[in-house]
């Protein structure tokens, strides 16, 4: 044993050692990227296409994703933009301050720190080629994390098509229920805003039909007070002034 | 062959590494809310364990003592990223479940512990069973855990219901402490008690003794 202790031999193991390990993990890492980035991109697809309520079992995801039309919004002046790198990510380009702004405190309801000055949002074409429905990215701090998800809204601007978020870290069974396709078949058909106003909030308990306001009102989720005001928190926020809403006007005046 | 039976064998009841050697712990809570993300754990682990033990065990008369725990983390590490992009690759769902964990593997005390313990003092294919056989061990336990928390947390196993929910019209209300990861540690606790009510040998010597209950003297 003493032979393998000289530093000749400590050298050369570690040597040979390092070499060996690195080309098996470069050459797994090189060879399984494509499927690994496909994979990433499907997951992405299923995500937007299950906000939208638009996700059919059975049927491919890239097919059903073929209406969808992946857009920028300059969240700054709130109208188009095509001045944005290919592989733009949204989420990376938060966390960049050449790329993003610092929510101040006051304005920060959904506690999101820095908000992009881009958006990607995705426009779902019908069959006459009009846009049918748009898909924002929304997030906002619930009671453990921050949730990431999509809105889904008519062409109106104003009524809901859907909401899915696709990560969080909210208590299984509590907060964990945002994820509950019940609660979720709730949503359409609710309304955002009312005089000029987001108005579209979670109650404590369920919603009373015959209630004047039960458009703009959504049942809260039983036993996760903090969840539901994380949700109606960054509903307020994203389709506020700070928003999408500047957006959302130009769209209906056509001047986006 | 009666060797390599009892080697791969030991380790799930005799000598497991949860129950017994209390070794791994962090995962087993982390991963066993839902059964089928267990099951995947498991296999990585258990081809991690074993191969870790195979290479370890091939150059273990080459490895210099010095540099020994360095060697082996190295071969654990490139293993585990091997497992994770392969992951990646093909169950990408369930490999976004496990996010760190696979990661973890690496700092896992059943696979270094083997290594240390088993492969450098072994040849190969003993050592390879070696690991298969712990990484088993491992399994029984998150599977044992995984089945309750899922079944009674979620009334479901592998996705699948089994007990309609009463959020969903059913008659079941889920006990919501089991997909915390704090019930694992009952679980495991319980799994540990069964076990050595079973085979009392695993049972420790206590490290005091309560003394007798005495009463002073009075005046004393």
């Amino acid at each position: 044993m003493s032979s393998n202790d000289s530093i000749g031999k400590i050298l050369k193991v570690a040597f040979a050692l390092c070499i060996v390990c690195s080309v098996i993990v470069s050459t797994a890492a090189v060879v399984l990227k494509p499927s690994q980035e496909a994979n990433k991109s499907l997951d992405r697809k299923r995500n937007i296409l299950q906000a939208a309520g638009m996700l059919q079992p059975g049927v491919s995801v890239d097919e059903q994703f073929s209406v969808v039309e992946e857009r920028f919004v300059d969240m700054r002046t709130g109208r188009f933009t095509d001045e944005v790198a290919s592989g733009y990510d949204q989420r990376a380009a938060a966390k960049d301050p050449g790329q993003s702004r610092d929510v101040p405190g006051e304005e920060d309801i959904a506690k999101i720190g820095r908000q992009a000055n881009i958006a990607q949002i995705y426009m779902v074409r019908g069959d006459g080629g009009d846009f049918e429905k748009i898909i924002l990215p929304v997030h906002g701090y619930g009671l453990w994390s921050t949730l990431y998800g999509f809105l889904a809204l008519e062409a109106d601007g104003n009524t809901v098509a859907g909401l899915g978020f696709y990560e969080h870290k909210e208590t299984p069974g509590l907060g964990g229920e945002v994820d509950n396709p019940r609660w979720k078949a709730v949503w359409p058909g609710k309304q955002v805003y009312r005089d000029g106003e987001v108005s579209l909030k979670l109650l404590k308990g369920t919603v009373d039909p015959a209630s004047r306001d039960a458009d703009w009102e959504v049942d809260g989720l039983a036993g996760a007070t903090l969840t539901s005001r994380g949700v109606t928190n960054l509903i307020t926020y994203w389709l506020g002034e700070d928003g999408f809403a500047p957006f959302l006007a130009n769209l209906r005046n056509g001047d986006a | 062959m009666d060797a390599v039976k009892d080697t791969l064998t030991t380790p799930i009841f005799k000598n497991n590494p949860i129950a017994l050697q209390i070794l791994g712990i962090c995962s087993a809570l982390a991963v066993t809310s839902s059964l089928q993300v267990t099951l995947v754990m498991c296999i990585a682990l258990t081809s991690v364990t074993a191969f870790s033990n195979l290479f370890i065990s091939l150059i273990r008369k080459h490895i210099p003592g010095s540099i020994r725990i360095i060697v082996q983390m190295t071969i654990i590490a490139s293993l585990v990223i091997l497992v994770d992009e392969v992951l990646k690759a093909v169950a990408y769902d369930i490999s976004k479940q496990l996010s760190v964990f696979v990661g973890l593997i690496i700092t896992n005390c059943i696979v270094m512990g083997r290594a240390e313990a088993y492969a450098m003092k072994n040849p190969p294919v003993d050592s390879f069973f070696d690991g298969i056989g712990n990484g088993l061990g491992y399994s029984v336990v998150l599977i044992f855990v995984a089945v309750i928390r899922e079944l009674f947390g979620a009334g479901k196993l592998f996705g699948f219901e089994i007990l309609p929910l009463v959020t969903e019209g059913g008659w079941y209300n889920p006990n919501g402490l089991l997909l915390l990861p704090p019930s694992a540690f009952f679980l495991i606790g319980l799994f540990i008690w069964m076990l050595r009510a079973w085979d009392a040998k695993q049972v420790e010597e206590p490290d005091f003794r309560m003394a007798k209950h005495t009463v002073a003297e009075e005046g004393a």
